[in-house]
């Protein structure tokens, strides 16, 4: 693995912690897509042996920084949806992309899930159904995220 | 490169050494409060990537502001003008009232009240999680913004400083769940308190006799008894009073008077030490404003 590589995967992971603190207009952002979680997911696939349990739990914990939420939630939560993946990487591979999708969603529901469970734990947050809303704009997103990422991986050889 | 053995421990170790760490983590930051220093460190460190993320915001705010037409600038600049008027008026009105109630404070030997000093901020309108109310302000530790800090919009409390970073700081939001100011009911002194619920519009108040004197519409301002906010800023209006003999206590909602779903610049307050270098001289008019409540 060249340093050249390692930029653009570390470029891709800023990209994606930008898209998820990007200021929108009130009602689209109940919609927002797991960008961090996306991005991880689709390099954990490709090169499980690069990116995986310790680079996830990183990324979480920048993502708890820049949302204010109580250190270690986020960064748990990305944490365990990546250890599934890193452990069924070659079965997940072989399906198709919108197979993958539905898996991504029913990961992505997992991590918010997580995540309320620690701020119900924490906080005494109450659950709002608007909650789950990003697993379905997550799933849309991942065929797309998935075509751009591999077209990067494979333009610049990233092994 | 495709290593057909694994090198590196295993992935069920990796788990299990990351989630002891976020356990710790949790446990530290949240029960502890041991990460205060630390989080201004953090937030200093993640401040480039909020001022990225917000540049395309930014970019169409300047669009906005720039691409008007002329007849529009025109209106706008009477208005203005109209409104100058106004304020001006009121000023003058505020400065005679402000020195007749001095000399009465004076005469009761009561302490002089001296201006507060204040500073304009902008919201960096990074958004964040759904179960904290919070926002990202663009003033941190160089422009002298402190942990606990009180910040107001032009209608009344905001919230107060939670994290403070070299550049930018966090504004923890009154309707947030772990948030509660000390209030009185204007009309008639009566001491509450107004805590939030994590619903943008409602706060709530606990312990609420059944035979206090409070109305629908009552305004709330704040009692300065934390010593956290100063005295007499609105905070909210009560909205529903729910006197049911069968509960121990009446239930109280208020709705926040500041336009907490729609900040863009916010007005640090500093405690009452007179300061001479008032840092933009543009917000003189703000400062006005918000001393008339």
């Amino acid at each position: 693995m060249t340093i050249a590589s390692r930029l653009i995967i570390l470029l891709t992971f800023l990209v994606a912690l930008m898209a998820s603190i990007m200021p929108l207009p009130l009602s689209v952002d109940a919609f927002r897509p797991d960008w961090v979680l996306v991005v991880l997911l689709y390099w954990c696939l490709a090169l499980p042996s690069r990116v995986n349990v310790i680079s996830a739990w990183v990324l979480g914990f920048i993502l708890d920084v820049l949302l204010g939420s109580t250190l270690g939630v986020h960064a748990g939560a990305m944490a365990i949806a990546v250890y599934i993946v890193a452990g069924n990487f070659q079965k997940i591979r072989n399906f198709s992309v919108w197979q993958q999708a539905l898996i991504v969603g029913v990961l992505s529901a997992l991590y918010h899930l997580i995540v309320f469970w620690l701020q119900r734990f924490l906080t005494d947050a109450v659950f709002l159904p608007s909650y789950l809303y990003p697993v379905f704009t997550t799933i849309i997103l991942w065929p797309w995220a998935f075509l751009l990422l591999r077209k990067i991986r494979r333009n610049f050889r990233i092994k | 490169m495709n290593p057909i053995f694994k090198h590196g421990p295993a992935p069920q170790h990796r788990l299990i050494l990351v989630l002891l760490c976020s356990a710790a983590l949790i446990f530290f930051d949240h029960k502890m409060n041991s990460f205060e220093s630390a989080r201004g460190f953090l937030q200093s460190m993640v401040s480039p990537l909020q001022y990225l993320a917000t540049a395309p915001k930014q970019m169409m705010n300047w669009a906005a502001e720039n691409i008007v037409t002329r007849r529009q600038l025109i209106d706008d600049n009477e208005q203005y003008k109209i409104n100058e008027l106004v304020f001006h008026e009121q000023a003058l009105q505020l400065d005679i009232v402000k020195r007749e109630n001095n000399r009465l404070r004076a005469l009761l030997a009561s302490p002089v009240r001296s201006d507060a000093k204040k500073m304009v901020a902008e919201i960096l309108a990074v958004d964040s999680d759904p179960y904290t109310h919070q926002v990202v302000i663009n003033r941190g530790a160089n422009d002298g913004v402190y942990e606990g800090q009180a910040v107001i919009d032009d209608e009344g409390i905001v919230g107060q400083i939670l994290h403070v970073g070299t550049t930018s700081s966090r504004v923890l939001l009154i309707t947030d769940v772990t948030h509660a100011v000390p209030v009185r009911i204007s009309r008639n002194g009566l001491r509450l308190i107004a805590s939030g619920v994590g619903v943008i519009d409602r706060l709530t108040h606990n312990h609420v006799p059944h035979s206090s004197d409070i109305r629908i519409g009552d305004l709330l301002v704040t009692s300065g008894l934390g010593s956290k906010f100063p005295e007499g800023y609105p905070v909210a209006k009560v909205s529903s009073v729910i006197q049911d003999e069968s509960r121990a206590f009446s239930q109280i909602q208020s709705q926040p008077v500041a336009k907490i779903d729609r900040l863009r610049y916010v007005l640090l307050l500093w405690p009452e030490q007179p300061n001479e270098q008032q840092p933009i001289a543009a917000e003189s008019l703000p400062n006005k404003k918000a001393e008339k409540q």
